[in-house]
């Protein structure tokens, strides 16, 4: 068994008068993908939002790596090694691609590594190599979100959180962004995913766990989930 | 109008747009970044200004150091006026900052009067040399004309250079499309957003200093009138961009001089053309000369 690098416990997120996560507990293990998904409204974004430092956290715990992360500002939580590609993409339209993808990288000092990892993402994404002198708001949806993952990649994080990075996308672009995301797994690094799309995110997930207004109600390794009727029914459209 | 006269007026509107673009740039860098109006902006620039003549005149520095410690002197408070002022706003609603803005620039002014006296003061504590006069064919031209343009352009391509060329500008592009995505990016953006005040006051001061050495004297309203040219000049060329605001900068300048130049009699009107440049310009691109990416504003 691999490590808990983050571990949520009884995590309350209010918005306003919503109560958009009510007392969830989540482990992400070291080097796994792991999944949240769930209906529009569930909470996979605001648990995201607490996690990274964005959205406050009413009540809970959020460990990671032994360390307390609630109360933390955003851009410290990066520091600390975990970096997200948020939903809507959320690229700087009036920067280049390659001043994006530097902007990822903004708080590292390791030139070499920059570069390294650099060269390393667009390996990934050969896509981007051809347009680095780009503004990106000139890109097209797809590779708007092979930036925003290149440029979470580029604070050479832990773990890597993905907001819904299908949304949007057509199929084939998805099959070619969810290969990535396989192939980031494999260079060590810990993915957390939150999709929509419920049978991509399990096909490629260790371990799933399904949210249904702010709540927990199904949790389990990738396959098994795929394979429950529930979310079968609920979420592939199967009917059974 | 004679050749060498229009080669005057076309150096002195390059002159006063350049003193504009200088003061501009601050509006417009905040602007983009928290969308908020730095009334207080002219009235730093007043109190840049004041610090270099008291350093000057009272602890007798030499007239270079002087007004770089004054400038300094002014970074300093705008990164204070955004502390103090402006951060514990930055989530209340706009119209919050703006008053404030506007209360701190009454505080600034009245703070002049009370602390520096209301009565102008002579500003001639630069060195005899600048007022010699050059003539060149048939034009007269200070040494002082000379030193502002170099001093202006110079710092215009150093602003450039930094927001385009370095690690710190591009944040401070990025934070200006994008506050809370920038914090993904593992930077501090209290600290990019100070910086950007930092920056704003000391070119805003820069511009006062060498306003108060043509025009010379200085006093607690100085900062008035250029400042609302420049903010002026800001919304010309698309406020929130840097480019926009140097373009609109010079373009008041030199159009205010040159309508001068052509209608003398209308030299009492010179400041009502920058409000009717505006109004026409406003009328065919409300967004200025310059576009501004704005779509991802929260």
């Amino acid at each position: 068994m691999s490590e808990v690098l983050l571990k949520i416990e009884e995590l309350n997120v209010n918005y306003g008068a919503i109560h958009a996560v009510k007392g969830i507990n989540i482990n992400v293990n070291e080097g796994k993908i792991v999944t949240l998904i769930g209906a529009n409204g569930a909470g996979k974004s605001s648990t995201l939002g607490a996690i990274i430092g964005l959205v406050r956290s009413k009540s809970g715990k959020i460990i990671y790596n032994g360390k307390e992360l609630i109360h933390m500002r955003a851009d410290a939580i990066v520091r600390s090694g975990i970096a997200l590609a948020p939903e809507g993409r959320r690229i700087f339209p009036n920067l280049t691609v390659e001043e994006n993808l530097r902007m990822g990288a903004y708080f590292r000092k390791d030139e070499s590594g920059i570069n390294k990892d650099l060269e390393w993402v667009l390996g990934l994404f050969p896509r981007l190599r051809e347009r680095l002198k780009q503004m990106g708001g000139t890109l097209s949806g797809g590779e708007q979100q092979m930036l925003a993952i290149s440029r979470a990649l580029m604070s050479s994080p832990k773990i890597l959180m993905l907001d819904e990075p299908s949304l949007g996308l057509a199929p084939l672009l998805v099959k070619e962004v969810f290969d990535v995301i396989k192939k980031i797994k494999q260079e060590g690094k810990t993915v957390l995913l939150v999709e929509q799309n419920a049978a991509v995110a399990l096909a490629i997930a260790d371990y799933g766990y399904v949210l249904e207004t702010g709540k927990i109600v199904l949790e389990g390794n990738g396959k098994k989930l795929l394979e429950s009727d529930d979310v079968r029914h609920a979420y592939l459209g199967v009917s059974v | 109008m004679s050749t060498s006269n229009l080669i005057q007026d076309l150096i002195n509107g390059t002159l006063l747009g350049g003193l504009y673009a200088l003061i501009a740039v601050g509006y417009t860098m905040v602007y983009g970044i928290l969308r908020l109006i730095n009334f207080a902006h002219g009235d730093i620039l007043m109190m840049g200004v004041y610090f270099s003549f008291y350093f000057i005149a009272a602890l007798t520095m030499p007239w270079w150091l002087g007004f770089i410690v004054g400038i300094v002197g002014a970074g300093v408070l705008g990164f204070m006026v955004e502390r103090i002022a402006y951060r514990p706003l930055r989530s209340a609603p706009r119209i919050s900052s703006l008053i404030t803005a506007i209360g701190m620039s009454f505080f600034l002014e009245s703070l002049a009067v009370v602390v520096f006296g209301g009565i102008p003061k002579s500003f001639n504590l630069y060195p005899t040399f600048f007022s010699k006069i050059l003539i060149i064919g048939h034009t007269r031209i200070q040494v002082l004309t000379f030193f502002i343009l170099a001093v202006t352009f110079l710092l215009m391509f150093v602003l450039i250079w930094l927001l385009y060329k370095t690690k710190i500008g591009i944040a401070m592009r990025a934070i200006s499309v994008d506050i809370p995505t920038t914090s993904l990016m593992g930077a501090n953006v209290d600290n990019i957003i100070g910086l950007t005040f930092i920056i704003g006051s000391m070119l805003a001061a820069t511009s006062g200093i060498m306003w108060a050495m043509r025009y010379p004297q200085v006093q607690p309203y100085m900062g008035f009138v250029p400042g609302l040219k420049a903010f002026i000049a800001a919304v010309i060329g698309g406020i929130g961009s840097v480019p926009g605001a140097l373009v609109g900068g010079f373009l008041l300048g030199m159009v205010e001089i040159l309508i001068v130049g052509f209608f003398p009699n209308l030299a009492g009107y010179r400041d009502a053309f920058a409000y009717v440049i505006l109004i026409v310009l406003l009328m065919f691109r409300p967004s200025g000369i310059f576009k501004v990416y704005s779509e991802q504003k929260v």
